[in-house]
């Protein structure tokens, strides 16, 4: 039984990866190859959307930061997008705000990709 | 009203497919211990951090070792036991991590541990490294006043 589907959209440069279910050590990997992918096929325009994530543990949020790093060398970005308050709460505690942007719509982290 | 003792036990192996399985076990428990829902998925969030080690570092994904989670409630708190038959380390030792390390190491997990003392009132570990390690997470229905 898969408790964790993700969704992939591509518009123009940007990829829109909607993450749906529950997220944990044991799912992890299938998230961690889905922004593997979108690393192959040199595309480091990243948004995360999470209206339908309804858990998220500490071995998702490693998968945000095992990436960031090369994809913002490459200069890309992973914005997150669309996180209910319970899921904002697991990556508020861990100080991720800090060093992600954060967007209450899709659309909005699109624009910033834009802004360049 | 009296609320008697409680006792609950689950002995499961060691793979991250039954992750969803613990969690349910102890929303289960922890909304009939009176628990709000904010508090009893941070409850379940812990748990979950903690059998993540267990069955990453100390069993090392082996589905033949059981972890053995106890849980005992009373009126005033929720009690988890974990433990595991494996490797240990000194949870003690472990200080906030700090994220920019982790990113620019690009390095995975190790953030679970930072979670478990956040999310629980109590955390108290034991271990005997190849016997078995324990850890003992609280979460009081409402936190003890301060003296």
């Amino acid at each position: 039984m898969e408790n964790f589907e993700i969704d992939r959209v591509d518009r123009s440069e940007v990829s829109i990866l909607r993450l749906k279910g529950f997220l944990d050590a044991h799912t992890a990997p299938n998230f961690e190859q889905a922004i593997q992918n979108l690393i192959e096929e040199s595309r480091y325009k990243i948004i995360i959307s999470m209206t339908e994530l309804n858990y998220i543990s500490s071995a998702g949020l490693g998968v945000f930061m095992g990436f960031i790093e090369e994809i913002r060398e490459k200069n890309g970005d992973i914005k997150l997008s669309n996180m209910t308050d319970k899921v904002y709460k697991v990556f508020d505690l861990l100080g991720f705000p800090a060093l992600y942007q954060i967007f209450k719509e899709e659309a909005e982290a699109e624009q910033e990709y834009s802004k360049k | 009203m009296t609320v008697k003792n409680q006792k609950y036990r689950l002995k499961i192996p060691s793979v991250t497919e039954n992750l969803q399985m613990i969690r349910n076990f102890v929303l289960k428990i922890a909304t009939k211990a009176g628990f709000d829902e904010e508090t009893r998925e941070q409850i379940a969030l812990a748990v979950d951090e903690a059998c993540t080690n267990v069955i990453k570092h100390a069993h090392h994904h082996d589905a033949k070792r059981l972890m053995d989670i106890e849980i005992r409630t009373d009126a005033s708190k929720m009690k988890i036991i974990i433990t595991d038959q494996g490797r240990g380390f000194d949870i003690t030792k472990l200080q906030k991590p700090d994220i920019e390390k982790y990113i620019k190491e690009a390095r995975h997990g190790g953030l679970g541990i930072y979670l478990i003392k956040t999310l629980m009132d109590e955390v108290n570990y034991e271990f005997n490294p190849g016997v078995k390690n324990q850890v003992e997470l609280t979460k009081y229905i409402s936190k003890p006043a301060t003296t």
